[in-house]
């Protein structure tokens, strides 16, 4: 990468090759009983591989938020390569929570970047279904404080909802005009033959589904699903070796906040994604004006408007009447969550972060719904505990 | 599967406990929206009532309707996830009740919620083969549902029994069946456990709505029809949804799905849901026409029963309480009531 934040010029990291991605693989995202952790792993990892045109890579990194709890499976470092068949490489696994997709690209990244590595897979991968919804949401509050929030019994959708009611009041929003992230998300779906809703929803039926936490209704939260896609990562510099359509990673960026939300001074701002996307920003030379898509963490639709404001696309509490004015939509001011989002293309957890990529991957490459130059993904962790935010580019 | 002599049902007879408790009432106390329930109510068992008692009653149900000699019958049958006893025969106390002691089979059968049509697949078989001349088969239960949970709602209590004859004497002579069955752990009871666990969604299309339909286009190509050219067809009922969804898939049309469907009104009775269901399909059905029945069992599997309706049902059809005179037998009880009656109280 050519522009280095301070901190990574202070950590003596000057010389770093700019990272390329030169293959993308997925599986479709939704319940497959009939598959496995290691099954879906290793289908999306050689999909990416073949998409690359290499049979063996230096390093597999591991997305993965709780494998061990999700699946009673540790040592996925381990088992993927082997069931991959990419014998005893470097491999290893990294948990960032819902944003450990994301955490894995950086690793990735700098692996490369470093000249550590030439060639890298980052898988990003979670199987929530094979244990039942209750134990799913109990599963994922592990990612909350265990001593000062989730041990009181709260879960993300009850965080999620009372960042929600504080920022209603705080900017005296539009209730209503929330809804208009998963209505988005859905209709962009419905293209996307890897996502799990793949069907048009009306802000009433989101604003009419069940009460999950108040205000937040069922169809504002992501659902709880399996999925896996990887990316394949070499320098610059080699891409063309590999491909006629290399994209460059001109950012990336991992942040973290305080774990629990009481500690922070203000609940409707993620400082982590503020500070990541001004890191990204930095080593990118770009501002928010020159990213022309942004593949959203919409886990709930009050996180996709709170990440557009701490990314300074939109004003503080103008993101909801953003999005429903259509601005979010394809052919709007900036497209949104372009195959899906969380909320309709489905949110395996640790895979999200790289599905994002795998998702901008195609709009780069003309293979989406856009034709765009430079894309932005962002991949958050708890309650903005841990985010990172991507700048990929066209070469 | 056919077999090798030609029999039918000879007699059938139902029975549903008369308490009702409402899906609103279970809503309101755990804090969930009344009007997204899966049925109108369920039935609950009375404070004297178990599993053992309801057979015996359906079981003199269907004796009405047979009029057979008991001690005739070489098999009674109890298909059922509530065994009173968990080591001795529910069998042996309904085979005593009727009189049908001692020179016959008894057992008690399991597989969730198809124990009743496995009960009911084996006395085809045990007479089809000239082992016995009748063989009585009740699929019944009192259906555990842990407070709270979402089977909560419609774990309920009812049977039905099937007496299996010689085909001369049927108001319904059997054509054929067959068994679909897989190791798919979707709903489960350890021992020592007072209620089930289930796998949520994953009772859904893998489960439910792969063995139904499975089962029922092997039958159908067995006896060379499609599903909708039935008359009448009862797909096991855990709720209403299920049921619909699974008749579309198979190309059946509203109206022949309706007469068997009463989980709306008492909820699932499991081992007793499809045989009751068939029970209320035989009070209406006319001579001539032709019933399918595909039942699920989690664990899983599906038993699928093709029959023509004979003559003689219409002899035999008020000679016994129908099933929608113990549908409409009913009397509410609010949740304080069914908890009491449920035992959900353990001190």
């Amino acid at each position: 990468m050519r522009h280095m934040s301070v901190t990574e010029r202070k950590s003596g990291c000057d010389d770093m090759e700019e990272v390329a991605i030169i293959g993308i693989g997925c599986t479709p995202v939704g319940e497959p009983w009939h598959k496995s952790l290691r099954n879906m792993a290793v289908e999306s990892t050689w999909a990416a591989m073949d998409d690359a045109g290499v049979d063996q890579v230096d390093a597999l990194i591991l997305g993965n938020m709780s494998s061990g709890s999700f699946n009673e499976q540790e040592s996925l470092g381990s088992l993927i390569a082997d069931y991959a068949g990419l014998g005893n490489i470097s491999a290893f696994k990294v948990e960032g929570a819902c944003g450990s997709g994301g955490a894995a690209f950086k690793a990735g990244v700098m692996a490369v970047a470093s000249g550590y590595h030439d060639l890298v897979c980052v898988n990003g991968i979670e199987k929530m279904t094979d244990v039942v919804g209750d134990n799913a949401t109990k599963i994922l509050a592990n990612a909350a404080d265990r001593e000062y929030e989730s041990i009181h019994g709260i879960s993300f959708p009850g965080l999620n909802a009372m960042i929600m009611r504080r920022y209603l009041y705080d900017y005296n929003v539009k209730r209503d005009d929330l809804a208009a992230f998963p209505v988005n998300s859905h209709k962009n779906a419905v293209h996307n033959k890897n996502a799990m809703f793949r069907k048009e929803i009306s802000a009433d039926s989101v604003l009419n589904s069940p009460m999950v936490a108040n205000p937040m209704t069922l169809m504002e939260c992501a659902p709880i699903c399996d999925g896996s896609a990887s990316v394949i990562l070499t320098t610059k510099e080699r891409a063309k070796e590999f491909t006629d359509t290399p994209v460059i990673v001109k950012g990336c960026s991992v942040k973290v906040d305080t774990i629990g939300v009481h500690d922070r001074k203000t609940v409707t701002s993620m400082n982590a994604t503020v500070t990541a996307a001004q890191d990204a920003y930095k080593q990118s030379g770009m501002q928010p004006s020159d990213i022309e898509a942004v593949e959203l963490h919409d886990a709930f639709s009050i996180m996709g408007a709170i990440g557009l404001e701490d990314m300074g696309f939109v004003e503080r509490g103008k993101a909801p009447r953003f999005a429903a004015e259509g601005q979010i939509g394809i052919g709007g001011k900036l497209p949104c969550c372009t195959f899906g989002g969380l909320k309709a293309r489905g949110h395996p957890v640790g895979a999200t972060g790289i599905y994002q990529i795998v998702e901008m991957c195609k709009n780069l490459r003309g293979e989406g719904v856009l034709d765009i130059e430079r894309g932005l993904t962002h991949n958050i962790g708890g309650t903005g505990s841990t985010v990172s935010v991507s700048i990929l580019g066209r070469d | 599967m056919k077999t090798i002599k030609d029999i039918g049902i000879v007699g059938y007879g139902a029975y549903v406990p008369m308490y009702r408790i409402k899906n609103s009432d279970i809503a309101r106390v755990w804090g969930n929206d009344p009007n997204r329930v899966p049925v109108k109510e369920k039935s609950v068992p009375g404070p004297d009532e178990d599993a053992c008692t309801i057979a015996c009653e359906a079981a003199k149900n269907s004796l009405l309707r047979a009029s057979i000699d008991p001690t005739k019958l070489g098999a009674v049958w109890v298909g059922t996830e509530s065994k009173p006893y968990a080591v001795k025969p529910t069998a042996t106390i309904v085979a005593e009740v009727i009189g049908a002691t001692p020179m016959l089979n008894a057992a008690d059968w399991e597989f969730a919620c198809k124990a009743g049509t496995e009960a009911l697949q084996g006395a085809l078989g045990y007479v089809g083969s000239g082992m016995a001349e009748y063989a009585m088969a009740i699929g019944v239960d009192t259906a555990q549902g842990q407070p709270a949970d979402a089977l909560e709602y419609t774990a309920a209590a009812g049977g039905s029994s099937m007496i299996v004859g010689p085909a001369s004497e049927s108001l319904a002579t059997y054509e054929a069946s067959c068994s679909f069955v897989t190791d798919t752990p979707d709903f489960w009871r350890r021992q020592y456990e007072h209620y089930p666990k289930h796998a949520s969604r994953f009772t859904g299309m893998p489960a439910y709505f792969y063995h139904i339909t499975n089962a029922a286009k092997k039958l159908c190509a067995e006896v060379n029809m499609e599903p909708n050219e039935f008359d009448y067809v009862i797909l096991h009922q855990p709720n209403t949804k299920f049921p619909m969804a699974a008749a579309g898939m198979l190309g059946v049309s509203k109206e022949k799905i309706i007469p068997g469907l009463i989980s709306p009104y008492i909820g699932n009775t499991y081992a007793g849901s499809a045989v009751l269901g068939l029970a209320a399909v035989f009070d209406v059905a006319k001579p001539g026409e032709k019933i399918l029945c595909v039942s699920y069992g989690s664990g899983a599997g599906s038993d699928a029963f093709a029959f023509t309706m004979t003559d003689k049902i219409s002899e035999v059809q008020g000679k016994a309480p129908n099933v929608k005179t113990y549908v409409g037998r009913r009397e509410s009880i609010d949740y304080a009531t069914y908890v009491r009656y449920r035992e959900k109280i353990r001190m």
